[in-house]
């Protein structure tokens, strides 16, 4: 009788003034049946990870246009791995310069989408990578 | 067992993230769920728990988040189960109620777990029952439960909650509206919030004037609290009366409502476990598909199918 279905969460780390993108992708998640927890604006990396904590969620994906990925994603992945949440799959999406991408990669962020991206891929990611038996 | 134990074992120390897991556990009803939720059983009933409910938009969310605060102030520990919908055409959901709470997501002393209510009315009752459960046995001293809408709601909250604080705002509907509602009947606690717009002295006389028309449950009179949410106005008022509340229910009223949310519950186990053992048996012998194909070719209804199998059951248990 289990029911499982995939929780993420939807995270703005920083100083962004809008939200728009995150909106649009977490209300593709939904529509694709996922079960999304969004934060709001301007949450800090303790504010993130602690809320990966408590709702036990499968996925993060981040969101940021502000340019302080390489500031915010490091801290975030970093109480991630001191809270021993690895098994947590993490995505990001934005603003982020090419030559970014590789380090983020290395810290453990498995794919990062930039604009324009088709919800569809998003979805197809979250859907083939998520730990279904953790 | 081992998981099971583990989780509990932790959980009982307060660790967040077994609570977490323990959460996630009941809300999948995986293997592990009943052995947790037996394991706690004897942890529980310490907490204070109280439902708020109200239509989207009139404040909830913002109002808990002042409650919190104030109740962190007076050094409680809380949980918060926020409910939210999952859509019948998807079976996504989108678990907002997190944006007006956030500032509390690094306090220790408050856990908040968003919750979908996944198109399974008897199913998230439970599950919300449980996660009180949990965060009762993890030493939080109160609970607030966060549900969208009243009556035709999921969630009943009344068999969870033995305090039901009702959110309303000036200008969301009149007093029909809220009769239709099931509101009047649930409430313990009124709370007109955005009591800064016009019409909110209003709102107050048309609730007070339908509570006078009702029949009421036991002495209490449930009190009307004006609130401002985003300012905070009124909050303190709240939990005076929520405390009060919590007085009341210790003159027996509560010993009364209490064994009626255990009866019930009670009854909905009976239910699951005779379903889920016939079910099993029926499937087993191949017998579910055959009596499937029967309904379907009308030579037999689902009253009397129900009846012959268990008659069959019983039969054979008493031969055993």
């Amino acid at each position: 009788m289990t029911e499982k279905k995939i929780r993420i969460l939807v995270a703005k780390p920083g100083l962004d003034s809008h939200d728009r993108g995150a909106k649009v992708v977490a209300r593709a998640l939904r529509d694709s049946g996922m079960e999304v927890i969004y934060t709001g604006l301007r949450q800090t990396p303790e504010q993130i990870v602690e809320t990966v904590l408590q709702e036990d969620v499968d996925v993060l994906g981040l969101s940021i246009l502000s340019g302080a990925h390489m500031t915010h994603f490091p801290k975030i992945m970093n109480l991630m791995k001191q809270k021993d949440l690895k098994d947590v799959l993490v995505f990001a999406g934005g603003i982020i310069p090419e030559e970014d991408i590789e380090p983020l990669q290395k810290l453990g962020i498995r794919e990062i989408f930039g604009p324009g991206t088709p919800t569809e891929t998003v979805i197809d990611f979250v859907k083939k990578n998520v730990q279904k038996s953790r | 067992m081992a998981v099971a134990s583990q989780i509990v074992t932790s959980l009982l120390q307060g660790n967040r993230r077994a609570v977490a897991k323990a959460i996630t556990h009941v809300e999948d009803r995986t293997s592990e769920a009943e052995k947790i939720t037996a394991l706690l059983y004897p942890h529980t009933g310490k907490a204070q728990v109280i439902g708020i409910t109200g239509s989207g938009g009139v404040g909830k969310s913002t109002l808990i988040e002042k409650l919190v605060r104030e109740l962190r102030r007076g050094g409680k520990t809380v949980g918060v189960i926020a409910v939210d919908p999952t859509s019948p055409f998807s079976g996504g959901a989108f678990l907002g109620d997190r944006i007006r709470m956030q500032d509390l997501s690094t306090d220790e002393g408050v856990f908040i777990r968003s919750m979908a209510t996944r198109n399974n009315p008897g199913g998230l009752a439970r599950a919300t029952m449980d996660t009180v459960r949990i965060l009762d046995a993890s030493g939080k001293d109160i609970i607030l439960i966060e549900t969208v809408g009243a009556g035709q709601s999921e969630v009943d909250i009344i068999k969870i909650a033995p305090t039901v604080v009702v959110v309303l705002a000036p200008g969301f509907g009149d007093a029909i509206q809220a009769i239709k509602a099931g509101i009047m009947e649930i409430g313990d606690i009124f709370v007109i919030n955005k009591s800064d717009r016009e019409g909110a002295d209003k709102a107050v006389i048309n609730i007070r004037a339908m509570l006078q028309l009702g029949t009421q449950r036991g002495k209490w009179m449930p009190p009307i609290v004006k609130t401002t949410a985003t300012t905070g106005a009124g909050v303190s008022e709240l939990l005076e009366k929520i405390g009060e509340h919590r007085e009341y229910l210790s003159t027996g009223e509560a010993s009364q409502r209490q064994r009626r949310i255990v009866r019930e519950e009670f009854e909905e186990a009976i239910k699951r476990k005779t379903a889920e053992h016939i079910l099993n048996a029926l499937q087993k012998e191949g017998e579910l598909d055959n009596l499937i194909s029967k309904l379907l070719a009308k030579e037999i209804d689902p009253m009397s199918a129900a009846e012959e199998v268990l008659n069959r059951i019983l039969t054979r248990s008493k031969r055993r």
